[in-house]
């Protein structure tokens, strides 16, 4: 039990997948311009990242060892489609702001990092937890710089004005540059608070 | 309007204005990844052209020949990246066999093609825009190119950086992300130009 726990705070703090092993770009910068769009693109990853640790971890036994990455990404694939299909049925505006990067969830490498750093070493329940723990730490951290980019670039969240009036949008935020710029300066951010803890806790052992 | 016309529109539209790293953004993880200097860019610019190029002809083939007929659309996604996998390993083959001296300089960058979210993304776009074969072989080359040009100045200005006096917090992803975003706000100054 207090494995699976770490294996599930594991993906959201030590090892986030955008944060700390800087995985995933593509998505973190391109959906992130609204906070709705990147709890979208969190979600739906983290649905292809549950069932393909799911599916890998039943079928590592009988993947012969030199076809796993194919056999991977055609189980990777596989979710990818079924989830592309139920947006398309169920949340057609969704599906329509996010566009290419559904089908992309396929090369994201976070995914497929999992599978083969993970799910093929591991039984069936902690990579399922793993698969969860990694997703959500994937949506949390869309989600941050979703908000940033949506409060300072649209002066919104969640569609809700929450800026005084006088507060002028810097649409540049909500751009192809804000993007980049946000990303960028909230790694460094993280960066700098983890050394500092890093270095009190390497003067309270001495 | 003639040929030669539309196809330097293509040209510029893709290199300039929509570049694939800087207003797509697609091939993020590469064009940070291998971009600590110029040369190992523009290796890794040359070997994503000659695969964009291939397997934009390729995909659009299999979805127009075998895809369309059987009614599998939906499998487009599944379809485009087993053939660009298998594309980028035989490409990997015959390079290897008929030109060493190219594949010294290509082949370990051949391999992170097949997780390179640009030429899957490229081949969908290609299939969403409907475009003919002839214009996503181009497409598909003129985005490598803009994809080429964009690794190759982002390497040129790491080479620099290294000498100069960042804050320990800001050193490589962080820095490197800005800087990308001050060239894709540069960028941004080419839109308007194609219309």
């Amino acid at each position: 039990m207090k494995n699976l726990i770490k294996t599930f705070t594991n993906g959201i703090l030590s090892e986030n997948p955008t944060f700390r092993l800087v995985l995933g770009l593509c998505p973190t910068i391109a959906i992130t311009t609204t906070l709705e769009n990147s709890i979208g693109m969190g979600l739906a990853t983290t649905f292809v990242l549950i069932g393909s640790n799911l599916v890998i971890a039943l079928l590592k036994d009988f993947i012969p060892d030199k076809i796993r990455i194919p056999a991977f990404v055609v189980v990777i694939c596989t979710f990818v489609t079924m989830i592309e299909l139920l947006m398309k049925a169920y949340l057609p505006a969704l599906n329509k702001s996010l566009g290419i990067f559904i089908p992309l969830i396929v090369v994201n490498c976070i995914i497929l990092a999992r599978a083969e750093a993970f799910a093929s070493k591991n039984p069936i329940l902690p990579s399922v937890v793993d698969g969860l723990g990694m997703g959500i730490g994937f949506t949390f951290s869309l989600s941050i710089i979703g908000s940033i980019r949506e409060i300072i670039g649209n002066g919104t969240i969640l569609g809700i004005h929450i800026m005084p009036a006088s507060f002028n949008p810097m649409m540049v935020f909500a751009l192809a540059p804000g993007g980049f710029i946000t990303l960028g300066l909230t790694l460094g951010i993280i960066n700098a608070i983890t050394n500092k803890m890093a270095k009190k806790r390497e003067e309270s052992c001495k | 309007m003639n040929v030669s016309v539309n196809v330097f529109t293509l040209f510029i539209s893709c290199v300039l204005t929509n570049n694939v790293i800087f207003s797509r953004f697609l091939g993020n993880c590469p064009f940070l990844g291998v971009s600590g200097k110029v040369e190992t860019a523009f290796g890794m610019g040359m070997a994503v052209t000659f695969v964009m190029a291939i397997a934009s002809l390729f995909t659009w083939l299999v979805y127009a020949l075998f895809l369309v007929p059987l009614g599998l659309q939906y499998l487009n996604t599944i379809a485009f990246i087993l053939i660009i996998a298998g594309l980028v390993q035989v490409v990997e083959m015959f390079i290897k066999k008929s030109s060493p001296t190219l594949y010294k300089s290509l082949g370990i960058y051949l391999p992170l093609i097949t997780t390179n979210c640009a030429v899957l993304g490229i081949a969908i776009l290609n299939i969403n825009a409907e475009y003919n074969l002839v214009t996503s072989v181009l497409n598909g080359t003129f985005s490598a190119l803009g994809f080429m040009l964009a690794i190759v100045l982002m390497a040129g200005i790491r080479e620099r950086l290294e000498t100069s006096d960042i804050p320990k917090c800001m050193r490589g992803f962080s820095s490197s992300l800005i800087i990308a975003g001050l060239m894709s706000l540069a960028f941004m100054g080419f839109a308007g130009i194609t219309q």
